[in-house]
């Protein structure tokens, strides 16, 4: 029993551990070398999640497509085709980078680069386990949300600098979807932060020992899963990449790793919104004890992200006029409704507790 | 109506294109998102097939005939062969007649699987198109079965049918009939019964009777802006008249109409084959016709009910082997008048969904 405690707590505490042995490496500890050191070791280990996500994120999109209609999926590569992500991301490298004439050749390039490098910095501040956020904010949620806007930005660069219509379209409706859908998802996220006094990720997650934000801001989730569906660009609000009418939106004239990057970016994006969702409604590493904190944060990441690829591939693509109506006169009301009624139960319980 | 400083885009939906049911290009000017005017370019599915009718023998063209309306081939044979039967006064044993309504009948159920599934793919919905193609594939292998080939079966002849369905087909086709509720069951789930799809289709792309009657609409279209139209009722050809069933109507006129008729149209072609399967007759498939077909002179138009529309083709004999000259009326091509009509004044999207109600095969339209 003392064993398996002991073995329990070691893995749960397996990443701190490594750390404190890292900078134990240092002469003082407390170094801005030693600092340094870690920082880095954190962006690395963040890329390394990320590649990792990509791996099993773009092969488990293909399977979840089939599983809904009764198909297998690609299953030729690897054991039942979970190694398929290698290949095409062979694939795409092997391809020519055509530039077409007529683009605005920085903003061309940089633009895949934004995409890609968003989630990243959105992820540092994600308490991956207990005390394993790389980068412990105050103002976690402020932060996480001011990197997804900046997205925004990224997708009209692409749409704009490709010399071409369609993806002016796709750039335009970028634009019109992801900054009307930011505000639900602020607004949603509003009622955990008054219940818990706090934008850091980190004490939201510990405010959740007793039970998950889920049950007690049921509305907020609802809300946060369509705009954070809405935000990744995710069907049904896919209209950027609506495939039937603008072809690929901002990515029509990419090509090779530069196609690559911005799906990269997307799924990137989505492993983002996720463990948003996870952390701040679903209890973060919170959970029984007899798996390590950081494993209960994938598992629980895992549901969300298969849930996300299950209604992708069931709906149809909204329309956008009904995109904005649904964000501007369905979301945006409903999330003032939940910020009221949190205010509500936040002033009964203490009526009813501290009374 | 322009606001100032804003400027009209005219985009090239071009004949490559994802949701371009064929080679189908169309010039689209855009105010932001609206569609103010589509310009339809069409022509580059032009085989010449008029042209080169007039140079095979009448059995020859046969062959040609499928590839026209590729979705729906076994009704295009139909047409084609009736309408020189007609000119030769042939009668074809009533075996053929049975076996070619059976046929005909599946190949409604067939295109039109086909153009619910296209248009739930044009709206994002991917899933759907594969469980209308899954219950596809059981036609399809009816048709193998028979004439050897999936799409383009080539089945009909001047006097009678080329091949007897082997033993296998019966039952294959009972327990795809009998399948058919379930399925159905299973299509209002995934896709009709969808908020997004039906917010997405109802009140989009009105087509009004009047307007219908104006442009020759014919088919489903028509049907679903409240015109009671069949041939098969109107004029019935081969035994049209002995089977007992409705031709729905609708007057919604929109696009959630024109797709929901459809699926009233699988159940009524259900009944068809139903009765047909049980009261098909012993005996030969194929009339007593020349080897040498050689129709007298004269001219004829004969008309049937193509899943798209109204197939008619109007053939001028001179005596000879070879017709001189055979005109087609397909109904693709005249339905497709509607789509700048209907379609100014929409979003994109809506454009695009407006064309696959409108459900053109452009091997129809370009011939």
């Amino acid at each position: 029993m003392e064993t398996i405690n002991n073995l329990l707590q070691t893995l749960n505490n397996l990443f701190l551990i490594i750390a404190a042995a890292i900078r134990g490496l240092f002469p003082d500890p407390l170094s801005i070398w030693a600092n340094l050191t870690l920082n880095v070791i954190n962006v690395i280990m963040i890329i390394i999640i990320i590649v990792l996500n990509i791996l099993v994120l773009a092969i488990l999109e293909r399977k979840v497509a089939s599983w809904v209609g009764q198909r297998v999926g690609p299953n030729r590569l690897g054991p039942h085709g979970w190694l398929q992500t290698i290949a095409d991301g062979l694939k795409l490298m092997g391809k020519e980078d055509i530039i077409p004439a007529g683009v605005d050749k920085f903003i061309y390039k940089i633009a895949p680069m934004f995409i890609f490098s968003l989630p990243i910095m959105a992820l540092a501040v994600i308490p991956f386990g207990k005390g394993m956020a790389p980068l412990d904010l105050d103002l976690g949620i402020f932060y996480f949300l001011a990197m997804s806007s900046i997205a925004t930005l990224a997708f009209f660069m692409g749409g704009w600098a490709s010399n071409n219509k369609y993806s002016l379209l796709g750039g335009m409706r970028a634009v019109a979807q992801m900054i009307s859908y930011e505000i639900p998802l602020l607004f949603s996220l509003l009622g955990v932060v008054m219940i818990t006094q706090s934008f850091n990720l980190g004490v939201i997650v510990e405010a959740q020992s007793k039970i998950p934000f889920i049950f007690l801001q049921p509305l907020g989730f609802v809300i946060f899963m369509i705009a954070g569906m809405a935000e990744a660009n995710r069907a049904p609000f896919d209209l950027l990449e609506g495939e039937q009418e603008i072809v690929a939106g901002p990515f029509t004239e990419y090509s090779g790793l530069r196609h690559g990057l911005f799906w990269l970016g997307e799924y990137s994006n989505l492993l983002a919104m996720s463990a948003l969702v996870a952390t701040v409604f679903l209890g973060g590493w919170q959970g029984p004890g007899f798996f390590p904190g950081w494993l209960w944060f994938w598992l629980k990441v895992g549901i969300i992200i298969f849930f996300t690829m299950w209604a992708r591939w069931t709906f149809p693509r909204i329309r956008i006029d009904h995109l904005m109506h649904l964000a501007w006169k369905v979301l945006l009301p409903l999330s003032i409704l939940n910020i009221l009624l949190t205010g509500l139960g936040i002033y009964i319980y203490r009526l009813v507790m501290g009374g | 109506m322009t606001i100032d400083n804003t400027q009209e885009l005219v985009l090239n939906m071009g004949p490559q294109h994802p949701s371009m049911h064929g080679l189908f290009r169309m010039v689209v000017h855009l105010q932001g998102e609206t569609v103010t005017k589509i310009i339809p370019k069409v022509g580059y599915l032009h085989r010449g097939m008029e042209k080169l009718a007039e140079s095979r023998t009448y059995a020859q063209f046969i062959p040609y005939t499928d590839r026209l309306d590729y979705l729906a081939s076994p009704h295009n044979n139909w047409a084609y062969v009736q309408t020189v039967e007609k000119l030769m006064n042939v009668e074809i044993p009533e075996r053929a007649e049975y076996l070619r309504v059976i046929f005909g009948e599946l190949a409604r159920i067939a295109s039109h699987y086909i153009m619910i599934a296209s248009t739930s793919l044009d709206f994002g919905g991917s899933t759907p198109w594969f469980y209308f193609f899954r219950d596809r594939e059981r036609i399809l292998d009816l048709f193998e079965m028979t004439a050897g080939s999936r799409l383009t079966v080539n089945i009909m002849r001047i006097g009678g049918m080329s091949a007897e369905p082997p033993e296998e087909f019966w039952p294959a086709l009972q327990s795809f009939l009998d399948d058919m509720p379930g399925m159905i069951e299973e299509y209002y789930g995934i896709f009709f019964g969808n908020e997004i799809a039906q917010a997405r289709l109802k009140g989009v792309g009105i087509l009004s009777k009047e307007l219908a009657e104006n442009l020759s609409i014919t088919g489903p279209c028509l049907r679903a802006s409240g015109v009671n139209y069949d041939v098969r009722k109107a004029e019935p050809y081969s035994i049209y008249d002995r089977f007992d069933f409705n031709v729905p109507v609708r007057t919604g006129c929109d696009s959630y109409d024109r797709t929901m008729i459809r699926m009233d149209e699988i159940v009524e072609s259900v009944k068809i084959i139903r009765q047909a399967a049980r009261d098909i007759p012993q005996g030969p498939i194929m009339a007593k016709v020349p080897k040498v077909i050689k129709p007298p002179a004269g001219e004829v138009y004969h008309r049937v009910e193509n899943p798209k529309g109204e197939l008619g083709f109007y053939i001028v004999s001179d005596g000879t082997t070879k017709p001189a000259r055979v005109r087609i009326r397909a109904g693709s091509f005249i339905n497709l008048q509607a789509l700048p009509i209907v379609g100014a004044g929409w979003k994109i999207q809506d454009v695009i969904a407006i064309f696959a109600t409108l459900d053109a095969v452009l091997g129809e339209v370009d011939k």
